[in-house]
């Protein structure tokens, strides 16, 4: 243990200073964003802000064009609360049929998904563009949404392989009990799947979260905004410039995301390490 | 109702979602695109049909796409082999019986959580920016500062430095590879005098490639892809000069800026074969080095 003892700190030195040094922008922009505007490129070696200033946040929740940050908040959490609906429902039904039900052509439609996991969704864009405005969707979330009742080749992959591994037992005596099919599938199966459904509804809020071509494309009044949009559109109304406020409002957006992960590290560790979610 | 039947009705009852929505939104769309890139179509006329001149225009009168085509491929090129060396050097720091290495693997993890936010690209963009704190930190070592966005190949490098600070989702999959190499082999290696650098290559290479080529497969396909970065730091334009103009950024403004839709399905077809060629050339390529254990465990 003596002799162990150099090895392990240096060990601990390098280790946790290079997390430090990753982490750095994080912790630059968390306290920038508490410093006077005009102050966040005069001081931006310090990294404490003085004097200490709450301004930027209440700048930032004014948002633009008269429509408060609150409102892209919500805007993006009814964004987020129709991905996991869709997701956590189309997903679990898809993901049982392929990993349990025995019909012709399995084989095949399950090949079919996995190459469109493949698939560069700018191939799809333009024409989903065009049917999605023929059908008058454009300006809602409806394009954005209606997809996901419909599967993610990701998570249905995800549910599957974590369906395999519960016991064949169970569904068997559930038919000797009398269960039928969609019973099963709802009384037996969905109980045990509950941890990879959490980790689909882990991985649809940050990919909703953080999603800026969809709601680009598709949405276009300011009052439809989600965060994303919002930032992007600090950013392009740059000729007042105001950092702080912007500062103040990418930590806002980044906020829930930490918290989430912070809650639920394990299952987002576990669905990267076994399916590799997640570019 | 015969039970072969009923079995086949269920199952097409259950997965009937995905083949609903695999016809509408994938299949159709993409049968229209490719009719599409055959036509010239400003999405306010009817589609005009003009053969292989959007695919000829791309390759001899565009030279903003062939210049977009040649920064996505230095920023796949250089940023994924980089991204994944770094990943796997700090999986293996990280693949110690320490206790503390559970709270590493999450702050390593934390740039990869939020990396595909535009509150990150922002802060990139003024961390690198003219009077950000990496020119003052050379500033304060009497080095001159550098227009970091200012110039078309360091902005590119930005974009690429910025894709390797989000190593953390292939760390954590190389992380879960390394656990699972029995610590025998390490310890008969060692027994038989191997240095550290035959144990690497000769035990955790071979026993990491097929995780190495899922995570080669996967990041090169996203990396293809890369769209938002590109977009905020440079505000749209994919300047300066171009030289942020990925292909995804490009193929976005021909389609939805100059409304060029026919020409946009034209570079979304090219980059399709373009992903297919390079993930069937990883696969042909895969059976010389990644190694599989015929005999289970």
């Amino acid at each position: 243990m003596t002799k162990k003892r150099p090895r392990y700190y240096l060990y601990h030195i390098l280790v946790g200073g290079f997390a430090i040094l990753l982490l750095y922008p994080v912790i630059w922009l968390f306290v920038s964003s508490f410093k006077e505007s005009g102050d966040i490129f005069i001081t931006a070696g310090s990294l404490i802000p003085n004097p200490f200033t709450l301004l930027n946040y209440a700048q930032g929740w004014e948002g633009f064009g008269g429509y408060g940050f609150g409102t892209f908040i919500k805007n993006t959490l009814v964004f987020v609360i129709w991905m996991l609906l869709g997701h956590l429902i189309s997903c679990s039904l898809i993901a049982y049929g392929f990993a349990r039900l025995k019909f012709v052509g399995r084989g095949f439609w399950f090949m079919i998904m996995l190459v469109t996991l493949m698939l560069p969704y700018e191939v799809v864009m333009i024409p989903q563009y065009i049917i999605f405005s023929e059908l008058g969707w454009l300006n809602s979330l409806k394009p954005l949404v209606v997809p996901a009742f419909f599967g993610h080749p990701f998570f249905i992959f995800l549910l599957v392989q974590f369906i395999r591994t519960i016991p064949r037992e169970l569904d068997e005596a559930a038919t000797i009990d009398g269960a039928n099919t969609f019973q099963i599938f709802y009384k037996v199966i969905l109980p045990l799947i509950v941890p990879a459904l959490a980790t689909t509804a882990i991985f649809t809020f940050y990919w909703t979260w953080d999603n800026l071509l969809g709601p680009v494309l598709y949405l276009n009044s300011p009052e439809k905004y989600t965060v994303s949009m919002a930032l992007n559109m600090f950013l392009s109304n740059e000729t007042v410039s105001n950092w702080g406020a912007m500062f103040a409002m990418s930590i806002v957006t980044l906020v829930p995301v930490f918290v989430i992960f912070f809650i639920f590290q394990r299952y987002v560790v576990e669905g990267i390490s076994t399916t590799g979610l997640k570019g | 109702m015969s039970s072969r039947l009923r079995s086949n009705l269920w199952g097409y009852l259950f997965i009937g979602p995905f083949i609903i929505g695999f016809l509408a939104f994938t299949i159709v769309p993409m049968l229209a695109s490719l009719y599409f890139s055959f036509t010239e179509y400003g999405l306010f006329d009817a589609p005009k049909w003009i053969g292989f001149e959007n695919y000829i225009k791309m390759f001899t009168e565009d030279p903003r796409y062939i210049n977009s085509l040649k920064v996505t491929i230095i920023y796949v090129f250089a940023g994924v082999p980089l991204r994944l060396a770094f990943a796997l050097l700090v999986a293996m720091l990280l693949n110690v019986g320490s206790r503390a290495v559970g709270w590493y693997r999450t702050l390593y993890y934390l740039p990869s959580l939020i990396g595909g936010s535009v509150a990150v690209a922002i802060m990139w963009r003024n961390i690198f920016g003219d009077d950000g704190i990496v020119n003052l930190a050379l500033k304060s070592m009497g080095i001159d500062s550098i227009r970091w966005f200012g110039e078309p190949t360091a902005a590119l490098w930005m974009l690429i430095f910025l894709s390797i600070w989000q190593f953390g989702s292939s760390m954590l999959i190389f992380l879960a590879g390394l656990k699972s190499i029995p610590a025998s082999f390490y310890e008969a290696a060692s027994v038989d005098g191997a240095n550290f650098f035959q144990k690497f290559f000769r035990i955790t290479l071979p026993m990491l490639s097929p995780v190495l080529l899922f995570n080669i497969i996967m990041q090169t396909i996203s990396a293809f892809m890369t769209f938002v970065p590109a977009f905020i730091i440079s505000k749209g334009t994919g300047g300066p000069l171009d030289g942020t103009l990925l292909y995804s950024l490009y193929l976005f403004k021909q389609g939805f800026e100059y409304f060029n839709m026919g020409y946009a399905s034209a570079m979304a077809w090219v980059m399709l074969l373009i992903v297919a060629i390079l993930t069937g050339i990883i696969f042909l390529t895969s059976k010389y080095w990644v190694h599989y254990e015929s005999e289970g465990k």
